[in-house]
């Protein structure tokens, strides 16, 4: 037994043996799959895991907290630090959830842009995930295409919003910009560039013998513990269920495009991957189908609803009312009725949703965020449990999680 | 004279107060009649339901919190197979109770449900970890965030904050930049208690710029050695052009090379 003092810590990350053979080491948060902060408490035997115990570190830095000190737009940009990799997905599922709590109507532009963005944001969040799982798993190549590639998507992203990762791109009743100039056309360019080097990565890894060594029966998730975990997105269409919430409770207008919901029998890392490229094409395909659809659609961006959103520039310049009306929600905020209200949405990597409680005061009174990444990581006790030490990081890879979340 | 402070609810409120403002509710359509009839029926067949109505696309049920572990089951057995969240709220100040909340998801039916009890701060709620395995995190979630407490839980530990934190941070009585406790913890785990006259508190206002701290930033270019007196005159600045001038104004344009695109 160790003992500590001020100066003298806990060495923590000596590994001891218990009995013969029995080992316990930590797995992270320094190893580059656990993301700085996730430290996983394996106990092995041999070099199998018999237990895990994960560690989600202190970074703790109140997102549900914070939400209930802030007005109800004030904390939009704090969405975008949860999930930083998808963080449009974060920003309309807040919004939505306003939305919905206020009951108002997003006019069709303003949805078809939303729609853009998350699905621009898909692309860059799978990419890095696909980089990052790749050069987990040893594939260099496949992580420097993937960031490349990435940068196009962040390019658009940029053009649209002027930042590169934390978008806080949506506001409460619609969109503040409209589209930049040439941005459908290079969309377009940039769909049909993709497809291509979709193609390449799978070149690189589908019949890649390391590649399917590595993933093939590794991890497998059962339909019944994918349900009982609380899985969602890949990690739940990879073991067999088709589910998909854009198709099935369908938001914004993901009932007026076609897409395919790509889902996997056998649950292993190699299913999840495979769902993935084929999310990559979907992706694509929905892309594309806006460009027409922003191009009939009217100019309005933001809905105009005086109580919850503030009136156009030109409305407040010019009439006294407005002006007030604006002046009361930016210092103030909206006051959204009394109730509660969740909204699922499907972001890159699985269901999430914000339930808010409101009291019907500026500040929600609760707000709780549904993140897929807290169950796929709280998923690990049992996942892990039988597998080799070596498959934990490429399954840690394959569940696509994002400390960000977790950390409330 | 120390300053007063609202012990119950340390949380933001609102400054102006419109007396006769009247918050309006969110529509609550009767369950009878809907899609989810037949849940009411199985509900109350097995045990008593509070209340229940439909609340934004969403079933809400209200049940004693002794029938929780029942009402999972039945949900689980009439196709509500996976959860998607627990939701615990903070009822202290009102009646010393945590609102508890499950939500759950029937992927055949397309629909979902909201299983609502309360929980008294000093009683304890059955774990529903035997019917939805993840309920695992989320309920030590509850209990690291709010105190609630969960009986035949397999693992109640805190989960986000350290094992030997004060009280819980998402309680409305605590306050948004931490307590007492909370400004100590750090200096006390690093340095020990009989530091705490040295090192001095911990700033957990994130926003705090103190003028007289010449080490953190405060002061740009007056950084002086911790202890040493700060200096009046700025360090020598460089700027672009030659003789320091705030903003620049002679950009050479024809110098700037602008990307058309990626290649």
């Amino acid at each position: 037994m160790q003992i500590p003092s001020k100066l003298k810590p806990y060495y923590e990350n000596v590994a001891f043996s218990k009995e013969d053979g029995r080992m316990i080491i930590n797995l992270g948060p320094q190893h580059p799959s656990s993301h700085g902060n996730l430290r996983l408490v394996l106990e092995l035997d041999g070099e199998k895991v018999v237990k895990c115990t994960p560690m989600i570190g202190y970074m703790h830095r109140g997102m549900e907290k914070m939400a209930e000190n802030m007005i109800y737009q004030e904390f939009i940009p704090t969405t975008d630090r949860m999930d930083y990799v998808a963080a449009s997905a974060n920003n309309y599922a807040y919004v939505a959830a306003v939305e919905k709590l206020c009951g108002l109507e997003i006019p069709r532009r303003a949805q078809i842009i939303r729609m853009m963005l998350l699905e621009l944001n898909r692309l860059a969040s799978h990419l890095l995930w696909l980089a990052t799982h790749a050069l987990d798993i040893g594939a260099m190549t496949v992580f420097l295409y993937c960031f490349r590639e990435r940068e196009y998507v962040m390019d658009l992203i940029e053009k649209y919003c002027g930042a590169r990762l934390t978008h806080s791109s949506m506001r409460i009743g619609g969109a503040m910009l409209d589209l930049p100039a040439n941005f459908t056309q290079e969309l377009l360019a940039f769909c049909d560039k993709f497809l291509n080097d979709v193609k390449d990565y799978e070149t690189l890894l589908d019949d890649n013998r390391i590649w399917r060594l590595r993933t093939e029966g590794v991890g497998v998730v059962t339909k019944e513990q994918a349900l009982s975990w609380g899985c969602s997105g890949v990690m739940l269409r990879g073991s067999g269920i088709e589910w998909d919430i854009r198709k099935e409770e369908p938001y914004l207008l993901y009932n007026e495009v076609q897409f395919g919901v790509p889902f996997a029998n056998q649950g292993d890392t190699y299913a999840r991957y495979k769902c993935y490229m084929q999310e990559f094409r979907e992706s694509v395909k929905i892309l594309r189908q806006l460009v027409p659809m922003y191009r009939e659609s009217s100019p309005e961006l933001i809905c105009n609803n005086k109580e919850f959103v503030s009136a156009s520039k030109e409305q407040i310049m010019t009439q006294n009312y407005s002006l007030m009306q604006h002046f009361v929600l930016v210092t103030q905020g909206l006051r959204p009725p009394v109730g509660d209200v969740y909204v699922p949405t499907e972001s890159p990597k699985g269901e999430l949703g914000y339930f808010i409680k409101s009291d019907g005061s500026t500040r929600p009174y609760r707000l709780k965020a549904r993140t897929p990444s807290f169950w796929h990581c709280s998923f690990y006790e049992e996942l892990l449990v039988g597998t080799y030490v070596a498959d934990v990081v490429a399954i840690m890879g394959s569940t696509n999680i994002v400390l960000g979340e977790i950390d409330r | 004279m120390r300053e007063y402070k609202d012990k119950i609810n340390a949380q933001k409120q609102d400054y102006y107060k419109d007396r006769f403002y009247h918050a309006p509710q969110t529509t609550k359509i009767d369950i009878k009649g809907s899609e989810f009839e037949y849940l009411f029926d199985e509900f109350n067949n097995n045990f008593s339901v509070l209340n229940s109505f439909i609340e934004l696309d969403i079933a809400v049920f209200i049940i004693n919190k002794e029938d929780n572990l029942k009402a999972l089951r039945k949900a689980k057995d009439l196709g509500f197979t996976t959860f998607t969240e627990l939701i615990c709220s903070d009822y202290l100040a009102k009646d010393n109770s945590y609102e508890v909340q499950y939500l759950l998801l029937n992927m055949n039916k397309k629909q979902r449900l909201r299983i609502v009890t309360t929980c008294k701060a000093d009683e304890a709620i059955e774990s529903g970890v035997c019917v939805f395995k993840g309920l695992n995190w989320s309920e030590r979630e509850a209990y690291d965030m709010l105190g609630v407490n969960f009986i035949n839980h397999p693992n109640l530990k805190r989960l986000l904050m350290p094992d030997d934190w004060f009280d819980y941070p998402l309680k409305k009585s605590y306050p948004l930049e931490g307590d007492e406790f909370a400004k100590w913890y750090e200096i006390d785990r690093i340095f020990g208690k009989e530091y705490r006259e040295v090192v001095g508190p911990e700033n957990r206002d994130s926003g705090r710029v103190d003028c007289n701290d010449t080490n953190n930033f405060s002061r740009i270019y007056h950084e002086v050695p911790k202890g040493a007196e700060p200096i009046s005159i700025a360090y020598k600045q460089e700027y672009q052009e030659d003789e320091g001038v705030m903003f620049v104004k002679k950009v050479k344009r024809a110098d700037s090379k602008f990307i058309e695109g990626r290649r």
